[in-house]
């Protein structure tokens, strides 16, 4: 599988969880697990630009796929994508524990919908828990976000 | 002194590197560990006939089994935190069980394995064989006593304690009117979004224990660890690295891995890591919240409060590690920002066969802000007056500040308020509630609550400008999320000078400061965040002692700012810190960087030692902020809701909080803080119940059956400021880190009443639980 853009080999055991090759196989710390059943989406990663729930699934299942981690999100060192830029600018974020499976679902959504409504947006970030920040900082991120990457902010 | 970045909204320094995802978790820590993992008893309280680890260490990859026979402490019972005279029936689970487990995910047996997986497999061929014994369940089969949850306490009672201001059964005598009301809050689970975790390494040549832990209270950890292990403290570190969410439960000497853990590395001489997974965490990871309240309150014609007696329950679960805090602080703060003329409280603190309890996010006081703000509903109701009336009658006045109410407080001292002005806040609050919106099924809801925040004993600070002019601050105190990294950086800035980005702040290291206590009670602001202030100020005086050597100008010239100390009014004769840092440390070998500015032929010759008497080398100084009293932040909220007549969801229009936090540091961070804590307050008053059984058993210990709300639960918040600086600090700040949480079960409550007309007199409420209770009031019961 391509894993932010590098190939890499397939998981040593079959029932490794997606979760676990990425965290402490390749050392992409950044997923994170919260629940390891599917409903809090901190494990949130892009396979083939779709956000998807790394507990859920198992490594192999990856293979052939495209995987983007928060770690392969930003374009550079210097710049952010723009709703990792957008999480800053709004104090998205305290813990930053759910932050990199929110930053990839919102990526995911704004890749494919660049200018979503509002009613969009909340069912775009419905299945992501976060105990911090009691979200309005989140959705006015993702309003931001929007805006950056130039797509039209809702009304 | 110009202030210029306390009070501003600076975005958090943290966030760059979290967003990237190079976040420093426990478990992202210690690669290549071998891993741990429990056994857990399945029954909430049984005898444990024998467990039978021998399979399990045949296992493959599996490097050890404990069990308490295993353990040189096997046979200790944990540390009882925070005794009081009156606990006299404290009891403290062991490491492991051996004999009793007394509930549901008490820890058994400890696999050691060289990764998760093989733990697990081996975990699986660990039999235990249990003897069930009867379950203490709930409150009222504690206080029933039938059931004995340990033999030797009788009726289950560990502690009953009384305390009085004024004689309250004169006040009731002496009332027009009386009232009683049975109040019951449910338990509640703070639920980080990362679990526990605790990874341990021995280095045996320099026998050292370095161990990482995801807990709030670093030095407590090290300094218990010390004690266990016989080692010198000085030879112990313990760093919390970021921490993904506490809120209360990650306070807790100890959990059995925080022993575990380490006590395997020493032993195998491996590094040895433990992760829980959200399963266990729902019941080995403390509760809170579970009290029934017996109120009886007195008034005149006019709502004012005369007389109120309080008889409560506080269900501690099976064990009292942390001592009587809960139910003290509920007794203490049950009269909020009300006079009460005459006030009694006795509360019982029961065992009960469930996961221990201790504090979560509020601890005490959503419970004690229920039952006042439930008897100021309750007698406005039987006056005809409005709700906001009624409090109005009843509040303490801005002029009665400092207020003793006569209580004992949680740190033992009196419970005195130091300020505040909570009609303002009532009517501020008001004001941007608006109007009530059209429609049926909607009720407005209020809640007004203090919180005493803050308390000692202590917290300390080392600053230290380094040779590049930056800044180094540290603090025993861990941040898990609420932003330390930046707001302490704005109280060094300020007082050294400096931009904001030039300071870099570390906490929850041992390695870097020993001295502390840890994060909880809403305290980092006003303790850390003080010593900060202490530290960062005797740096400064440090930095013009030397500047004004060199430029021969007297100190009380000479101010701070722009990164350098200059000569008041002629800004143009100044020193950086840069050079004062090299200056400060009398140097024989100039090894680049600009030292040679501080060998011994360069700088102006002067009479006596190279290092003047008492002057210690660097620019840096250790501050410790020791607090005379706690500081006492209050706060009104107010909500209008809609409740569907069919389906009884809740639909919340508008919620407003107004809070009184003292001088604010960073409002961008202080309203996330709040806006976080009124949505956990909204879970744990409509979504979250942790359902127990009458055996004990959790029947919903996972997301998908334990509701925790999502973004579409929570509305944003209208919120609202207002500042009474705390005399007792220099920074003039007050806690705020829990204040959200406190009143929303209190607004909930009022305003679901007042929208379908039930008398609401337990948290949290549910769809269901609607249901029912619309059903028996219609006389259908279901
Ligand atoms: S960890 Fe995968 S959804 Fe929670
Ligand atoms: S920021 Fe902590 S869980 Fe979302």
């Amino acid at each position: 599988m391509i894993v932010n853009g590098v190939e890499r080999p397939r998981p040593g055991s079959a029932r490794r969880l997606l979760s676990d090759y990425l965290r402490h196989d390749l050392g992409l710390t950044g997923t994170h697990v919260g629940c390891e059943h599917g409903v809090c989406g901190c494990c949130t990663v892009l396979m083939d630009g779709r956000p998807v729930r790394s507990c859920l699934m198992l490594g192999v299942q990856a293979e052939g796929h495209q995987v983007t981690t928060i770690e392969g999100l930003a374009p550079s060192n210097e710049a952010l994508h723009p709703v990792q830029q957008a999480f800053k600018e709004c104090h998205g974020l305290q813990c930053g524990f759910c932050t990199p499976g929110f930053v990839l679902a919102i990526a995911g959504l704004l890749a494919e919908n660049p200018s979503p409504s509002e009613q969009e947006i909340e069912e775009g970030i419905a299945g992501n828990l976060c105990r911090c920040t009691g979200y309005a900082s989140i959705r006015r991120a993702v309003f931001r976000a929007v805006e950056l990457s130039g797509g039209s902010r809702p009304e | 002194m110009t202030t210029r970045w306390f009070g501003e909204r600076v975005l958090r320094s943290e966030d760059e590197r979290l967003l990237r995802g190079r976040g420093r978790y426990t478990d992202d820590l210690g690669e290549g560990a071998l891993e741990g993992c429990f056994v857990r008893s399945p029954y909430a309280h049984a005898r444990v006939v024998f467990v039978d680890v021998e399979a399990a260490r045949r296992a493959p990859g599996v490097r050890a089994v404990y069990t308490a026979a295993d353990l040189p402490f096997g046979e200790m019972d944990l540390p009882l935190l925070i005794p009081h005279p009156a606990l006299t029936q404290g009891r403290t689970q062991r490491c492991l069980a051996s004999r009793i487990v007394r509930y549901a995910g008490e820890a058994v047996a400890f696999v050691v394995a060289e990764d998760r997986y093989l733990a697990e497999d081996a975990a699986d061929l660990v039999e235990v064989e249990y003897e069930p014994l009867p379950v203490v369940a709930n409150l009222e089969a504690a206080a029933g006593a039938e059931r004995l949850v340990h033999p030797d306490v009788p009726g289950n009672v560990a502690a009953e304690l009384t305390q009085d201001a004024g004689d309250v059964e004169a006040a009731l005598e002496a009332s027009p009117r009386r009232r009683r009301l049975r109040l019951r809050y449910e338990r509640g689970a703070a639920q980080p979004m990362e679990g526990r975790a605790v990874w341990a390494r021995w280095d045996a040549g320099e026998r050292r224990l370095t161990v990482y832990d995801s807990t709030q209270s670093p030095t407590s950890i090290r300094g218990g660890l010390a004690v266990l292990f016989d080692l010198p403290e000085t030879s112990v570190e313990v760093i919390a690295p970021d921490v993904g969410g506490a809120f209360g439960p990650k306070i807790m000497l100890f959990y059995p891995d925080e022993l575990l853990v380490p006590h395997a590395a020493m032993q195998l001489g491996r590094p040895v890591k433990w992760t829980e997974d959200r399963r266990e965490h729902f019941t080995a990871v403390n509760h809170e919240r579970a009290q029934l309240h017996e109120v009886e309150v007195g008034y005149d014609d006019e709502g004012r409060i005369q007389g109120l007696d309080v008889d409560f329950v506080h269900d501690a679960g099976a064990y009292t590690p942390y001592g009587l805090i809960l139910p003290i602080i509920t007794a203490a703060q049950l009269p909020g920002p009300y006079r009460v003329p005459a006030y009694r409280v006795r509360f019982r603190d029961l065992y009960t066969n469930l996961t221990p309890t201790s504090p979560y996010r509020g601890a005490g006081r959503p419970q004690a802000c229920f039952v006042i703000e439930r008897v100021m509903d309750s007698i406005a109701a039987e006056l005809g007056l409005e709700r906001a009336e009624v409090r109005r009658r009843n509040f303490i006045q801005p002029d009665q500040f400092p207020y003793d109410t006569g209580l004992s407080w949680q740190d033992g001292s009196r419970a005195v308020y130091d300020s505040g002005d909570y009609p303002r806040l009532l009517e501020e609050c008001l004001r941007l509630l608006g109007p009530r919106p059209a429609g049926d099924n909607v009720g407005m809801g209020l809640g007004v609550y203090v919180e005493g925040t803050g308390v000692g004993p202590y917290e300390g600070a080392h600053v230290q400008v380094l040779v590049s002019g930056k800044v180094v601050a540290s603090t025993a105190v861990p941040s898990q999320g609420q932003g330390h990294a930046t707001v302490f950086a704005q109280v060094v800035a300020d007082a050294l000078g400096v931009d904001v980005a030039d300071v870099e702040v570390h906490g929850g290291d041992t390695r870097r400061l020993q001295w502390g206590v840890g994060t909880f009670a809403s305290r980092s602001a006003v303790m850390a965040g003080n010593a900060m202030h202490v530290a960062a100020g005797l740096v400064a005086e440090k930095a013009k002692r030397i500047a004004s050597e060199q430029l021969e100008v007297d100190s009380a010239d000479l101010e701070l700012a722009g990164g350098e100390v200059r000569v008041r009014g002629t800004p143009d004769r100044a020193i950086p810190l840069s050079t004062l840092a090299v200056l400060s440390n009398p140097l024989r070998y100039a090894f680049g960087g600009g030292a040679e500015m501080a060998t011994q032929f360069t700088p102006k010759p002067r009479q006596g030692p190279p290092l003047e008497r008492g002057e210690q080398p660097g620019l840096e100084a250790t501050g410790y902020y020791s607090p005379p009293g706690s500081a006492w932040a209050s706060g009104a909220h107010a909500a209008y809701v809609h409740v569907d007549p069919d389906t009884y969801r809740l639909e919340i229009l508008r919620y407003v909080a107004v809070h009184d936090c003292g001088r604010v540091i960073n409002p961008l961070i202080l309203e996330g803080q709040v806006q976080g804590g009124v949505a956990q307050g909204i879970g744990g008053a409509f979504y979250e119940r942790l359902a127990y059984d009458e055996e004990g058993q959790l029947r919903n210990a996972s997301f998908m059956e334990f509701l925790m709300p999502y973004s579409t639960e929570v509305p944003e918040l209208v919120i609202g400021h207002l500042e009474t600086p705390s005399p007792l600090n220099p920074l003039g700040v007050k806690g705020a880190g829990e204040a959200g949480v406190i009143p929303v079960g209190a607004v909930v409550a009022s305003a679901v009443e007042d929208a379908l007309g039930i008398p609401v007199t337990e948290m949290p409420l549910s769809p269901l639980r609607l249901f029912d209770l619309d059903r028996l009031r219609a006389g259908r019961p279901r």
